[in-house]
């Protein structure tokens, strides 16, 4: 039987080696053929252009990047507040109503964020500023950072609690009020707790694909806030499904890069996990 | 008294009128961020779900539910989206169930190498934190296009193992460390074997975790959408599985819910159609945490 069971244990460490050299062996060859600094920092991604294709992804990794970091900046502070709210200022009665609400928006499809967004946000976007498409790195920006709140509200909130009530009466009993207790000395005390919150969120924003195949508009443009743009999980999945030849190897170079992203992300979360378990 | 002051707000508004001003502005300002932020994050909820009811309801009728699209008749239908739902989650808990709880049985009751234990764990993570999209890529590659499979439903459901096999793995680990040792300790005391052991023993009151851990999986099965779309595809038809059989219902492609409503609003640009699959889909959620969370509390009753 403990045989069995091994098998059963050690196919997880085969499925990540399989999935990472699948992506190494099928997405080096395009990046060989284009040639890594013209991939990489190319500006111009033609794909389906005939007579002079050309395939630089620096556009997407820079859509990628902003798309992440703008959803951060917006995320984050809501998340990080709520969570306060749930771990101390709210009460157990209202906690118990609104700790519901927070998994059921976590469990809510990508593609169903993606279709409001696509009829509420969008329009919005394209009245409010004025631009001919309403499909934008703004409009992705808000859907992702709807949609990673869920994980930056549970993780900070289980950091928060789990600081140790000594810590907030040492400081209560200072004269400190409750609410520059919780930000000065509670936060502080869970800040790698919350800082793994933040890379959890990064690590989703940074792989959703669906939800802002809908919004983006998907134009390889050098992005700016109002401009169509193409991320590098929504260039793979725009043209996953008809792409061949170099251009289906160009697919898998660009997963690529989006796996050695994602990689290093873990890599960073591991740390803060490992570093709020000490404390 | 420490436990009345903390959390509790009246307290530390009559404090608050003797700060002086600066902390005054600090103490109001930073409460009504928190009370904001809690609360933009409660409206947000109301407003997708009455947003997605108020627009999906009006066409979602019992024929929508219960039909499989036919141009000649004129019929829109999700009838096969819901049955290529079903079929996917069926297969891919067949395979992952055995393989996640398996794992789990080798991480907490046999394995004794410490630094195998550290990999597989790892290992776990990882494949947790691979975005979906990647899976979508790898998953075509390998069950698609090496192994020849196509575009089916045994393709996605192969890929959705890979998948969902670290939330099997962790649930039932998580349930597994909390049976107490003494229930091990005794059986082995009266003669059983590990294997005997584990199944009459451990295995039985862990079952709760091993049930969130399912319901988890359905989850997150019912909510993708690339992996599907691009291993099972989008095909709309009906499949017949009594007449056909299953090796070929397997190898048919297919939409799922997700799928669908992608099609419906980004490919046909037939939004109210695509409300109405919105709807589906977060009643199925609302059943889905409902569900979690009624097992949880009994897996918490147990533990008492």
């Amino acid at each position: 039987m403990q045989g069995l069971f091994f098998v059963c244990g050690f196919i997880a460490i085969v499925f990540v080696l399989l999935i990472t050299i699948y992506l190494i062996v099928s997405g080096l060859p395009a990046i060989r053929e284009i040639g890594l600094v013209e991939f990489l920092f190319g500006t111009r991604w033609e794909s389906t252009n005939k007579t002079d294709p050309a395939f630089g992804i620096l556009p997407m990794i820079l859509t990628s990047i902003y798309g992440t970091a703008g959803a951060i900046l917006i995320g984050v502070p809501i998340g990080f507040l709520t969570a306060v709210y749930l771990a101390k200022v709210a009460s157990p009665k209202v906690a118990g109503v609104i700790r519901p609400v927070v998994d059921l928006l976590a469990g809510i499809p990508s593609v169903v964020y993606g279709l409001v967004g696509m009829m509420v946000l969008v329009p919005w976007i394209r009245e409010t500023f004025h631009t001919p498409a309403g499909e934008s790195l703004l409009a992705a920006i808000v859907v992702l950072a709807i949609m990673i709140l869920p994980s930056i509200i549970s993780v900070s909130e289980t950091a928060l609690k789990a600081v140790p009530r000594e810590y907030e009466e040492a400081s209560l009993a200072l004269g400190a009020t409750e609410l520059e207790t919780y930000f000065r000395v509670s936060a502080p005390a869970a800040k790698s707790g919350i800082a793994a919150a933040v890379v959890l969120g990064v690590g989703r924003a940074i792989g959703e694909a669906m939800a802002i195949l809908m919004v983006a508009g998907n134009v390889a443009n050098m992005p700016t806030l109002l401009s169509s743009v193409k991320f590098l999980t929504t260039g793979i999945a725009s043209e996953l499904s008809y792409s061949s030849g170099l251009q289906r190897q160009a697919l898998f170079s660009i997963g690529l890069v989006l796996f050695l992203f994602i990689m290093c992300i873990n890599v960073l979360l591991n740390v803060f996990l490992k570093r709020d378990k000490e404390d | 008294m420490t436990k009345t002051m903390v959390g509790n707000p009246p307290v530390s508004v009559a404090k608050a009128s003797g700060l002086s001003p600066r902390r005054r502005a600090y103490e109001i300002g930073m409460r009504t961020l928190i009370y904001l932020a809690a609360g933009l994050v409660v409206a947000l909820l109301i407003f997708l779900l009455s947003y997605i009811f108020y627009k999906g309801i009006p066409n979602l009728t019992w024929e929508f539910l219960t039909s499989a699209e036919s141009v000649l008749k004129g019929v829109e239908g999700i009838l096969p989206a819901i049955q290529n739902t079903i079929y996917v989650i069926v297969a891919t808990l067949v395979v992952v169930l055995p393989l996640g709880v398996g794992a789990a049985i080798y991480l907490t009751e046999y394995a004794s190498n410490h630094r195998l234990v550290t990999a597989i764990e790892y290992a776990t993570e990882t494949l947790a934190g691979i975005p979906s999209i990647l899976y979508a890529l790898v998953g075509s590659l390998i069950f698609c296009q090496t192994l020849g499979l196509g575009k089916t439903l045994i393709a996605g459901s192969m890929t959705l193992v890979i998948m969902t096999l670290p939330t099997i793995i962790r649930t039932t680990q998580e349930s597994l460390k909390t049976v107490p040792q003494s229930y091990r300790e005794g059986s082995l005391g009266l003669g059983a074997g590990k294997w005997h052991m584990i199944r009459t023993v451990v295995l039985p009151s862990s079952v709760d975790g091993i049930v969130t851990g399912c319901i988890l999986a359905i989850g997150r099965i019912v909510g993708e959408s690339a992996v599907l779309l691009y291993t099972v595809g989008m095909s709309m038809s009906m499949q017949e599985y009594f007449r056909d059989g299953l090796s070929s219902l397997m190898q048919s492609s297919g939409s799922t819910l997700t799928v669908a409503l992608y099609v419906y609003a980004k490919e046909r640009a037939d939004f109210d159609l695509a409300f109405s699959v919105a709807v589906v889909l977060l009643v199925i959620t609302l059943v889905i945490n409902l569900a979690a969370k009624l097992v949880g509390r009994g897996l918490r009753k147990n533990e008492r």
